[in-house]
């Protein structure tokens, strides 16, 4: 093990701004749930209805786990949150695992340093040590937080060290996958489908097959019951898996020679197919998974939403201030909740257009752009190609949640005639998403230096629509995002003179954006 | 053809990057159907030139002409004419090899189907496997097969083999040799001195973004030293009046000096009349040659110390 302590320290350093930010992140989720829940409701029996009402949507429980005592605080904390948070603590500890083994050896880095005199084991060992920590960190901040909300010692502890065996069952497939694939990418891909699949056996488990459930890791988490008669035994089931995998993935390196992964990586085509010709071509080939994931993502978010249908007013409680959040402009509060939704659909929708904008630039830092405009293809043409992309990209992944929302609603009212109504606004807010992907890509046509400054105007569009009146946000600040600008719909009436507007902007940005990369310096 | 006589013609180029001063003044005429060796210390400069060259930097001043005409302003329509490979290829993960090829190919505006074939065979290339799980030297070939099989007039090649084996690069070589000799022309950067010395017409040695030295290898040679040693019938004397000797030894009969390769017919006039018995003499290794231009000063030592150094 010579030199892991090393390893660990540089690692440890290395992260600790991306620690802090997955720990803030997760307390977040956790403990906004506990502030959220506290504020809906006025009185026990109101709460007490609205659990009811939601123990039987059964969207609600595929989402999110077993209901159990979600008349209480800390019930709905561990409902809401700890699905998630496993997904959450999965993540951390797949991209920590993945950086520090797999991608450094896929870069050569690896054995640049095992020409020093370290232990073979030292890189992956220091890297184990890192998530399992990380993941310690997540589960002991999460606990200390809802403990001083204040709900039940035991039972946040329990919740927060449920977390942390999670992650470190996640760390386990996490190490196991890059001993597995001879890419950071296709580890990714392997240890997501491992969380994937592990959520997917406890959603279809919870519903009505108990025994799924108990195939999810996840699972485990859940059956520990925080909140609800809490049990320790089924986090054993977690440290003895996580164990497990560790073990395999040790005896898995041992088989493997460094910088290979056990299975080799599958060939493709010889030969160009039709569709990879010219700009446009290659640029949808580059970005085609990226768009078919967003557009598949926001559809389910969307199918989520709309699942709730009209139980609308059981959920957001009597309350005046839950009322006035969601009955915009004086409208029913069915309207005014998928207005909300339709805008936050929206909003999630420039996460995909943002980035897609932002895909040149990272054609440009990795050194291929060089290559490209070696060849007859014109500046121009090739930015041209991502842009047309993003815009139809753009478009389908908003259609995408506008289908989820409305199949969802139609779902459990059958009403397909609402069900359209409710969802079709989602496609008013294309001309502000496409806003926010110009200004990515004026960004970037100054400079792919400043280009990720391109996220700050989503995430003032974000901070403005869930704080702009609780924090009192200056008037001038909030007009800032184009969201406001547009009219709720379906609790307003949709308005074409800002739509149109800010249609002209977006064309008018994107263009100066073009121009601005067709006159400066590449790399 | 297109009856220009320099493709690359560039003077006084000045380049800056920020505060930092990549080139500064240099000039390069690359005549058409040659192979113009491009050579210079790391950091010199070689890489910013063939990029402004190409119309992805514009210059700060001086005048850049690629087949006479503005690179910046021209590039896509002259770009068909040209094709480009980088030291380090960068290949997306996603894409195999053979798509690669094709895609380069279309866009430069069309492939020669035959060489291709050839050149994958000839490169041992396999061109099914994803851009991610290709070696360097792997990653260059993809680029090479896709540069040498299209229909261009010229190449642009920056360190194209730094990773390649020994048996590529001669299969590199006799592909670039064959495309000069069909009339086309080579712009080579390149810091593998064998294959400067193999392919290249002419040189350019810069240093710090100047250019210190152009000409044949033969014209360069000329401005170094040769090492000499004789053993003569008499004491030799009044070598050490001569212009251009260094390092003088003499051993009774015995000597050993250089000599600047422009001076060595005089001292040869000179130790001719002192009885020649045997002589030895060698002209300037390459690498001397280039640590001359490379480094601030000449050096003098003996061959193996020269080589000890780098
Ligand atoms: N984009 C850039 N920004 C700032 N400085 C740069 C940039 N590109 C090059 N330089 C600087 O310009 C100088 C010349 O670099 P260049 O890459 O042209 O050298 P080179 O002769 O190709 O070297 P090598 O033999 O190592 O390839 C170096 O000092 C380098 O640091
Ligand atoms: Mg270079």
């Amino acid at each position: 093990m010579t030199g892991a302590r090393i390893f660990l320290r540089t690692f440890l350093r290395r992260d600790r701004w991306m620690l802090l930010a997955w720990a803030v992140g997760a307390v977040l989720l956790y403990y906004s749930q506990a502030v959220s829940v506290d504020g809906l409701y006025r009185t026990q029996a109101e709460f007490d209805r609205a659990a009811a009402s939601m123990e039987h949507n059964a969207a609600f429980i595929a989402m999110a786990g077993p209901a159990r005592a979600l008349n209480s605080i800390g019930g709905q904390v561990t409902w809401q949150a700890s699905a998630f948070g496993a997904i959450v603590a999965g993540l951390m500890s797949m991209f920590l695992v993945g950086r520090h083994t797999r991608a450094e050896e896929e870069s050569g880095r690896d054995e640049l340093l095992r020409g020093a005199a370290i232990g073979r084991y030292a890189p992956m060992t220091a890297a184990l040590v890192t998530a399992l920590l990380a993941n310690l960190l997540l589960g002991v901040l999460v606990a200390l937080s809802l403990w001083s909300y204040p709900l039940a010692l035991a039972d946040s502890l329990g919740l927060g060290l449920g977390l942390t065996l999670c992650g470190w069952f996640f760390t386990g497939t996490a190490l196991v996958a890059a001993q597995l694939t001879a890419s950071t990418r296709s580890m990714y891909g392997l240890s997501g489908a491992v969380m994937g699949l592990a959520y997917a056996l406890r959603a279809v488990g919870d519903i009505g097959y108990p025994a799924l459930s108990w195939l999810s890791p996840i699972g485990w988490y859940q059956a520990m019951h925080p909140f609800s008669g809490l049990r320790w035994w089924p986090g054993l089931l977690l440290l003895v898996a996580a164990a497990a995998a560790v073990v395999a993935a040790y005896a898995l390196f041992d088989r493997r020679d460094v910088g290979s992964g056990l299975l080799a990586a599958r060939p493709g085509p010889a030969r160009a197919g039709r569709g990879l010709h010219g700009s446009l071509g290659l640029a949808w080939r580059l970005q085609r998974g990226s768009v078919v994931g967003w557009a598949l993502g926001v559809l389910f978010t969307g199918l989520a939403y709309g699942a709730i249908g009209n139980d609308v007013g059981d959920l957001v409680g009597d309350s005046k201030a839950s009322r006035d959040l969601f009955a915009q402009g004086g409208a029913g509060l069915v309207d005014g909740f998928y207005a909300t939704a339709c805008l936050m659909l929206a909003l999630l929708a420039c996460g995909f257009a943002v980035s897609s904008a932002l895909r040149p630039r990272t054609e440009e830092t990795d050194g291929r752009v060089e290559d490209l405009l070696a060849t007859a293809l014109p500046r121009r043409e090739w930015l041209l190609g991502h842009t047309v992309v993003t815009v139809a990209g753009t478009v389908a992944v908003l259609m995408g949640a506008a289908v989820g929302l409305g199949a969802g609603y139609a779902m459990v009212t059958a009403d397909p005639g609402t069900a359209l109504r409710l969802s079709a606004p989602v496609l008013q807010y294309l001309p502000a998403v496409l806003l926010l992907s110009a200004l990515a890509r004026l960004l970037y046509g100054l400079s792919p230096r400043v280009a990720t400054l391109a996220w700050l105007p989503l995430v003032l569009a974000v901070v403005v629509m869930f704080f702009g009146d609780l924090l009192r946000l200056p008037q001038w600040l909030q007009d800032l995002s184009p969201f406001e600008h547009l009219a709720l719909v379906p609790a307003q009436d949709f308005r074409w003179g800002p739509f149109l507007a800010l249609a002209a902007l977006a064309a008018s940005v994107s263009f100066l954006g073009q121009s601005a990369f067709c006159r400066r310096d590449i790399g | 053809m297109t009856g220009v006589a320099h493709p690359i013609e560039i003077s006084g180029l000045v380049k800056d990057f920020g505060n930092t001063r990549a080139l500064d003044g240099l000039d390069l005429t690359v005549e058409q159907g040659q192979i113009h060796g491009f050579l210079g210390p790391n950091g010199s400069g070689k890489s910013t030139t063939i990029r402004v060259l190409l119309g992805m930097l514009r210059a700060d001043a001086g005048e850049v002409r690629l087949f006479g005409e503005d690179p910046w302003r021209e590039a896509a329509a002259l770009h068909r004419r040209l094709a480009y490979v980088p030291g380090d290829v960068n290949l997306w993960p996603n894409l195999t090899g053979g798509e690669v090829i094709d895609l380069l190919g279309r866009l430069r505006g069309g492939i020669d189907e035959g060489r291709r074939a050839e050149l994958v065979e000839r490169f041992e290339l396999d061109p099914t496997k994803k851009g991610r799980s290709y070696s360097k030297g792997n990653r260059q070939k993809v680029a090479l097969v896709a540069a040498l099989a299209s229909d261009v007039e010229l190449l642009v090649l920056d360190e194209p083999t730094s990773g390649l084996d020994p048996i590529m690069e001669s299969v590199f070589q006799e592909y670039v040799d064959a495309f000069r000799d069909s009339g086309h022309t080579v712009l080579l950067s390149s810091h593998i001195l064998a294959e400067v010395e193999e392919l290249c017409d002419r040189v350019s040695i810069i240093r710090a973004g100047r250019t210190v030295e152009t000409g044949t290898l033969g014209d360069l040679r000329h401005l170094t030293r040769t090492s000499v040693r004789a053993e003569l019938e008499q004491p030799p004397e009044g070598l050490e009046l001569l212009p251009g000797i260094h390092d003088l030894e003499v051993d009774g009969t015995r000597t050993r000096f250089e000599v600047d390769t422009a001076e060595l017919d005089d001292a040869l006039a000179v130790l001719l009349r002192f009885g020649l018995r045997s002589l030895t003499s060698q002209p300037p290794t390459l690498e001397e040659l280039f640590l001359r231009h490379y480094g601030d000063e000449v050096p003098s030592e003996a061959d193996d110390e020269v080589l000890g150094r780098r």
